[in-house]
């Protein structure tokens, strides 16, 4: 059976799509990794609610074949069709969809920038600390589950790193009982002003950011912009941070570093988009003005390969109503419907917002100042930063890649996406479009014979 | 019709759903209480366990860390089958979850 549209990814702008689509009359298969709909932002636990902002959308999927647990490992042209090939369920079982057009959702995962000591157990990323405690309950740290009032209520994390997203995880990470002494923000003030126009014509943004703020203040976290965390203390688990202040250029300024004692560390430099299956497909990307490669769509969300659209955070991370905005567009695009105009001016305002939050963030240069050369900077093969700089400096090392072959960095299990924006940016470089051939660990056995492709 | 409002109101409303029922497994050994859709990661979160691995080269403890299933730190042995990703596998009630030690092959 061929579907008329496959949607990868059951985020704000794959649900979307998928519902748009369906209403359209439309033949839709849905392909998630997780087991919920909602993606990372709305992910909730099974059996509890469905988050309110895409409950209307949850519901309307029952006119969509939902196939959750399936991650898509590679995506292949089959004549006039596309093959979808998954690994299905906890027991990693081979599946596979054809379909006459396919849309990429594929969302984000968050960038980390390494320091002393982040490899040790309670140092943790920001969104990850937040997925845990949305999905599974849990908090870093202090073992308390937060509807009971269990042993860790109380416990201190610490909240760092750059970008808007770090707000919501402070004020999630405080409701739920945590103390969180301080929250930690790289960038300051100034960063904001450059944009202020982008800014100022969200006031709903500038609201929710008002909200977050509002809730912190009554739960005394102390805000500290333009510092870092440049350091994690402990021996077998984190006992505490050192807290540095940042020159405009995030190096840290000598002599200002101090000890903040705590039970975990919620650290996270924004978002960067999941690309390999776009990429892999020959998608052309563009650069966000962080520096980070993005998905390049025209104005009806078609990718440069015909027949394959992109939306949400795959092109350019910028929030759930962005997302939710081009998840319409291309499903009408898909439809063969012209977007209304309105939908494409909410397009580009909130597309605007998310460039100017992306630059006011860009990670500044000296951060790698922040490193000793004891840092594993990847965590998979452990390989640290003096042999990184070793790569580039004595052997001639010029980007992500060649140091790779050289050391060994971002060759491990997780293909580089966790120390992949670091490791470029100590070669000399801003991160290079992904380039993997599988998006996820797929059994040989799948490989040898992935299901439809006997077709 | 007004007089019958209050005790309408006063009939006991069923809950929307049943209070999840915890259940437990073993962590080396260990028994660890999870709620039904749990992950393996934060139940033992939620146990206090923070590091359920052991890196290749030295030996360091690790635990969860990207919370998605994106950094593969999290990696754990459970039921005898290594490299399981705690963070996105759920809790199943009786499942023996160990510490992984390196590739989780070597012993």
């Amino acid at each position: 059976m061929t579907a008329d549209l496959a949607v990868v990814g059951a985020g704000p702008a794959g649900l979307t799509a998928a519902a748009t689509a369906a209403r359209l009359g439309l033949d839709v298969t849905l392909l998630d990794a997780a087991q919920r709909p909602g993606g990372q932002l709305y992910r909730h636990p099974a059996g509890g609610p469905v988050p309110r902002p895409v409950r209307r959308l949850v519901r309307r999927l029952d006119r969509v074949t939902h196939l959750p647990h399936h991650h898509v490992w590679t995506v292949v042209r089959d004549g006039d069709t596309w093959l979808l090939h998954a690994v299905a369920g906890p027991d990693e079982a081979p599946a596979a969809v054809r379909a006459r057009a396919v849309l990429l959702a594929t969302g984000a995962y968050e960038r980390q920038l390494p320091f002393p000591g982040w490899t040790l157990p309670g140092v943790v990323g920001a969104g990850g600390a937040q997925a845990m405690l949305k999905g599974g309950l849990a908090l870093p740290g202090t073992g308390a589950p937060p509807a009971g009032t269990g042993p860790g209520a109380g416990g201190r994390i610490v909240v760092a790193g750059s970008g808007p997203l770090l707000l919501a995880v402070a004020t999630t990470l405080a409701a739920a009982g945590a103390r969180v002494p301080v929250l930690v923000e790289a960038s300051g003030p100034a960063a904001y002003a450059r944009h202020a126009a982008a800014l100022a014509r969200n006031p709903a943004k500038l609201f929710q950011g008002a909200l977050y703020g509002g809730a912190l203040l009554h739960r005394t976290t102390r805000l500290l912009t333009r510092h870092a965390v440049t350091a994690a203390h402990g021996t077998t688990r984190l006992e505490a941070v050192t807290v540095t202040r940042l020159d405009p250029d995030w190096r840290p300024v000598p002599g200002t570093g101090r000890r903040v004692p705590c039970d975990a560390l919620a650290v996270g430099h924004g978002l960067v988009p999941q690309l390999e299956l776009a990429t892999g497909l020959g998608c052309a990307t563009r650069r966000t003005p962080d520096g980070t490669p993005a998905v390049e769509v025209d104005a009806e969300q078609r990718t440069s390969v015909p027949g394959l659209w992109a939306a949400g955070e795959t092109c350019g991370v910028g929030g759930a109503e962005l997302a939710s905005a081009e998840g319409e567009i291309a499903a009408l695009s898909v439809a063969g419907r012209r977007p209304p105009a309105a939908a494409a001016r909410r397009r580009a305002r909130l597309r605007a917002f998310a460039d100017a939050l992306a630059a006011a963030h860009r990670p500044g240069p000296g951060w790698t100042d922040w490193l000793d050369g004891a840092t594993e900077v990847c965590r998979c093969e452990e390989v640290t930063a003096a042999r990184i700089r070793a790569a580039v400096t004595d052997l001639g090392a010029r980007d992500a890649r060649s140091v790779k072959l050289l050391t060994r960095a971002g060759m491990g299990w997780c293909q580089g996406r966790t120390c992949g924006p670091a490791v470029a940016r100590l070669a000399g470089r801003d991160p290079a479009p992904d380039r993997r051939p599988l998006s996820c660990p797929v059994p040989l056995s799948q490989l040898a014979q992935p299901p439809g492709a006997e077709k | 019709m007004s007089s019958r409002t209050p005790r309408a109101r006063r009939t006991p409303r069923a809950p929307r759903t049943p209070a999840p029922v915890p259940f437990t497994f073993t962590f080396d050994g260990r028994p660890v209480t999870a709620l039904p859709g749990q992950s393996v990661a934060a139940a033992l979160w939620s146990a206090g366990i923070l590091a359920w691995r052991t890196t290749r080269h030295g030996g360091a403890p690790r635990g969860a860390f990207c919370g998605i299933g994106t950094c593969y730190d999290c990696l754990a042995t459970v039921n005898g089958r290594p490299n399981r990703r705690a963070c996105l596998l759920p809790a199943r009630p009786g499942d023996a979850v160990t510490t992984q030690e390196g590739t989780g092959h070597d012993r």
